[in-house]
């Protein structure tokens, strides 16, 4: 195969554009009569023309037919307009629709042993603007996951000894959803999200490079709340032990000064229902801006004390391992980062011409204020627009228009948050940090557009 | 006058003592809204262990009870020696005598040295003590009693040459153990990503990139992708993309360059599920146990290919899911399980029918 013969862009067609006008005619007109057989088979001999083995139904319905009198989808009435659809509350909690089948969670083969002790990446490549679907939302548990009664749970408020706190107290899910809530839309990210691009290209898409965030927007009442009923010694107690109640009964240490300041919730609401048990139904915590680890879900106990914890998940794991042989311990905020989401690893561009880039920005530190992107390897940036509200420590959507010429592309964003703050490119992270790090790999993400429109997932140097 | 420079100062004090006037307002009251927690219910649930051992309940355990809780509740998942990285990574290997005097693994700066085990990161061992306690067995967190948890731990320890054969770790003697952590030195606190104040000494970011917007010094060869043989290592792509839009997912099936796969009708609902997913979720089968690959134990699929065919298939099936045992399929042994009769049943069912799907 001569390197003239190599697809470009668009230059493989679509059967349908095999059919002449007259051959197109025929086809309806047959249809009309409800020959569909003959329909299919129109399309079979004009797949087979092309040399392309692809499914001719599918071709049918979602290609437009250029020539002739017109596209079919358009000149023969479909079903759904001509006959009756399903009644209301055919499905009393509504699904996607079944088109929408290939949009799922999913695990990255080989990466854990267990399925309870593991991941799931949200597919970002797929989602809009900010929120992610709580059905989508990334999950990660250390032992399994629990449907808890609500009825049943309770949380606790302790002191790691007496003199920091007036009274323990314990409250039922009712008593909590009786407090003044609020509701706020935050990003949750893993610290390990891209853990496994430290050192090289290790996974082909966005869902699996960067998919353990998500965003929602999450309704609770303010831990500071809840301490003050408590009676909390704020001079003495500066860290907050969150429990969990599966098995790991998972707990992590929360500084004060963010209690304090009223952004750490105890939510049981999530994108206007409630938590989803894979999300730690009834009650989790939210720590924005915090590794999603901290968020410590089907929370049972909050205890408050002069000394952080070294619980397992900040002495064993969730540590970074930085040149010298140290390990950072106690690092937490998931610093300002973005990747493009459209176009992104594993797609195929359809067509040269117009294209909207668009992707994802965040910083745990507060605002997202620029987020610029790069169609060559980072020689030339143009800022892109920032969509609708930006919000702190929140998912914020950019986009930026292209037109693609066909020829190889290097696609790149780079944020920045309100504290100035610059997303790194990966030789700047590694300069400081080696490469056996997991955790908090925020480095600037590469697509590679190549000229038969596929898009691959590579590193630069 | 209000321009003034003084002016907007006073007005920025202002807001300043606004603020904090509202931090410090008394608490709201929320009369019939939560009640003081009794002694036993803290007592119930307060079990954190923190690393100047308040919390740690008294009590002791030996490196010989250790061992015997060991092989029957946690080799099955950590390996004998706790060197398996099978199931979890390795909790044991890699650090040194030496290592024990300088309190750091020296290890790890050897970045030819594969992976790192729990003892070559962990610089406290409250962290053993507390996560053995809460967490442990697996499949049956907090069912070990104060004495198995000292008697682990202290195997553990052994495990790692930290205390000897003979030793009894016990809440007067854990602080001097503490001193022997191989890597109690190995942290450091010195970054900008703890969002408090006090704990981490850096204030700024340890990254400093600048925004440069044209003719960019770049780095403009690739380096690192992914090989071709991993093409498909996720799976064809063109299903995990969504079949309408500017771009569709890569047919992975195909190299690179094939036309992108159209597929706009879905694709067919999976199959009614033959395997008892629920069931053996519920009793922790699958932790140890996958349809068609090995795992810790054998797969479901291999069970019903070799017991499937006997005549008391389901007595016999049943039997060894109630009382576990050894020596079947290796030396990894199966607890006991307890689940009721008609339950394993149900599982003996499904494998002597072939472990279907």
């Amino acid at each position: 195969m001569s390197s003239d013969d190599k697809p470009r862009g668009r230059l493989i067609k679509a059967p349908e554009n095999f059919l002449d006008p007259a051959g197109i005619r025929q086809v309806f007109a047959e249809a009309k009569s409800g020959r569909r057989d003959f329909m299919r088979k129109a399309f079979v001999a004009a797949g087979a023309a092309a040399g392309a083995a692809v499914a001719p139904v599918a071709l049918a319905t979602s290609n437009p037919v250029q020539a002739g009198e017109g596209d079919p989808n358009i000149l023969t009435l479909p079903e759904h307009s001509k006959g009756l659809g399903q009644a209301v509350a055919t499905e009393g909690y509504g699904k996607p629709s079944r088109y929408e089948a290939n949009v799922q969670r999913r695990q990255s083969p080989g990466l854990t042993q267990t399925a309870q002790a593991s991941v799931s990446f949200a597919p970002l490549q797929s989602l809009f603007g900010i929120v992610t679907p709580s059905g989508l939302h990334f999950e990660r548990h250390h032992q399994g996951w629990w449907d808890i009664d609500p009825s049943k749970h309770r949380l606790m408020l302790n002191g790691s000894d007496a003199s920091m706190l007036k009274k323990a107290m314990v409250f039922t899910m009712d008593e909590l959803m009786r407090l003044p809530s609020v509701s706020r839309f935050h990003f949750i990210e893993c610290g390990a999200n891209t853990g496994m691009e430290w050192g090289n290209v290790a996974v082909p898409t966005v869902q699996y490079s960067h998919g353990m965030l998500s965003c929602s927007e999450f309704t609770g009442v303010p831990l500071r709340i809840l301490l003050d009923l408590a009676g909390v010694d704020y001079k003495k107690a500066r860290y907050v032990l969150a429990e969990g109640a599966d098995g790991s009964s998972m707990t992590r240490t929360i500084p004060m000064e963010m209690v304090e300041s009223g952004e750490v919730l105890v939510a049981y609401g999530q994108n206007g229902e409630m938590l989803r048990p894979e999300q730690g139904y009834p009650l989790r915590l939210v720590v924005p801006g915090v590794q999603g680890v901290s968020w410590v879900k089907y929370l049972r106990r909050i205890e408050v004390g002069d000394q952080p914890y070294a619980s397992k998940d900040e002495a064993v794991h969730y540590i970074d391992l930085v040149p010298g042989g140290q390990h950072r311990q106690y690092s937490s905020i998931q610093e300002c980062k973005s990747v493009v989401t459209t176009p992104s690893g594993g797609q195929v561009l359809l067509d040269q011409g117009f294209y909207n880039i668009s992707g994802l920005a965040w910083s745990g530190r507060g605002r997202i204020k620029r987020v610029d992107v790069s169609v060559d390897g980072g020689r030339n940036w143009r800022s892109a627009r920032l969509e609708g509200a930006v919000l702190p420590k929140c998912l914020t959507r950019f986009n930026i228009d292209w037109v693609w010429d066909g020829k190889p592309a290097l696609i790149q964003s780079r944020a920045m948050d309100e504290t100035g703050y610059v997303q790194p490119s990966y030789k700047q992270l590694r300069e400081v940090r080696g490469t056996r790090s997991i955790y908090h790999n925020n480095a600037v993400q590469t697509w590679l557009v190549q000229e038969d429109g596929e898009v691959k997932n590579v590193q630069l140097s | 006058m209000s321009s003034s420079p003084k002016f907007a100062m006073f007005g920025l004090f202002g807001t300043l003592l606004l603020a904090t006037a509202a931090l410090a307002q008394p608490a709201r009251d929320f009369p019939g809204v939560g009640r003081a927690a009794t002694p036993k219910e803290i007592a119930a649930w307060d079990i954190d262990v923190r690393p100047d051992f308040k919390g740690l309940p008294k009590g002791s355990g030996s490196v010989a009870r250790g061992q015997e809780v060991w092989e029957g509740k946690c080799a099955q998942c950590h390996g004998i020696f706790g060197e398996s990285g099978e199931v979890f990574a390795p909790l044991v290997g890699g650090t040194t005598p030496e290592d024990i005097k300088t309190g750091h693994v020296a290890r790890l700066n050897d970045p030819s040295f594969p992976g790192r085990t729990t003892l070559m990161k962990v610089a406290t061992v409250s962290t053993l003590w507390d996560y053995i306690n809460r967490a442990m067995p697996w499949t049956a967190p907090k069912s070990l009693s104060t004495e198995e948890v000292y008697s682990v731990t202290a195997f553990l320890l052994n495990l790692g040459g930290i205390v000897p054969e003979d030793f009894v770790l016990s809440d007067q003697n854990i602080g001097a153990v503490q001193q022997r952590m191989p890597n109690r030195k190995g942290m450091t606190l010195d970054h900008a990503l703890w969002p408090g104040k006090g704990l981490t000494k850096a204030k700024a970011p340890d990254t400093r990139a600048q925004a440069c917007m044209k003719d960019c010094p770049a780095e403009a060869k690739i380096s690192s992708f992914l090989p071709d043989h991993a093409r498909n290592a996720h799976g064809n792509l063109a299903e995990q993309n969504r079949a309408v839009g500017p771009q569709h997912g890569a047919d992975t099936s195909k190299p690179s360059g094939a036309p992108p796969q159209r597929r706009a009708e879905p694709a067919p609902a999976p199959k009614a599920a033959g395997a008892p997913t629920a069931l053996l979720n519920k009793n922790s089968c699958s932790a140890c146990h996958a349809l068609a690959s090995k795992l810790v134990g054998p797969s479901f699929q291999e069970i019903a290919k070799k017991h499937g065919e006997r005549s008391d298939a389901i007595a016999y099936l049943s039997g060894k899911i109630r009382s576990g045992g050894v020596g079947v399929w290796g030396q990894i042994p199966m607890p006991a399980q307890t689940l009721s009769d008609a339950d394993a049943a149900t599982i003996a069912q499904w494998l002597k029918s072939g472990a279907p799907r």
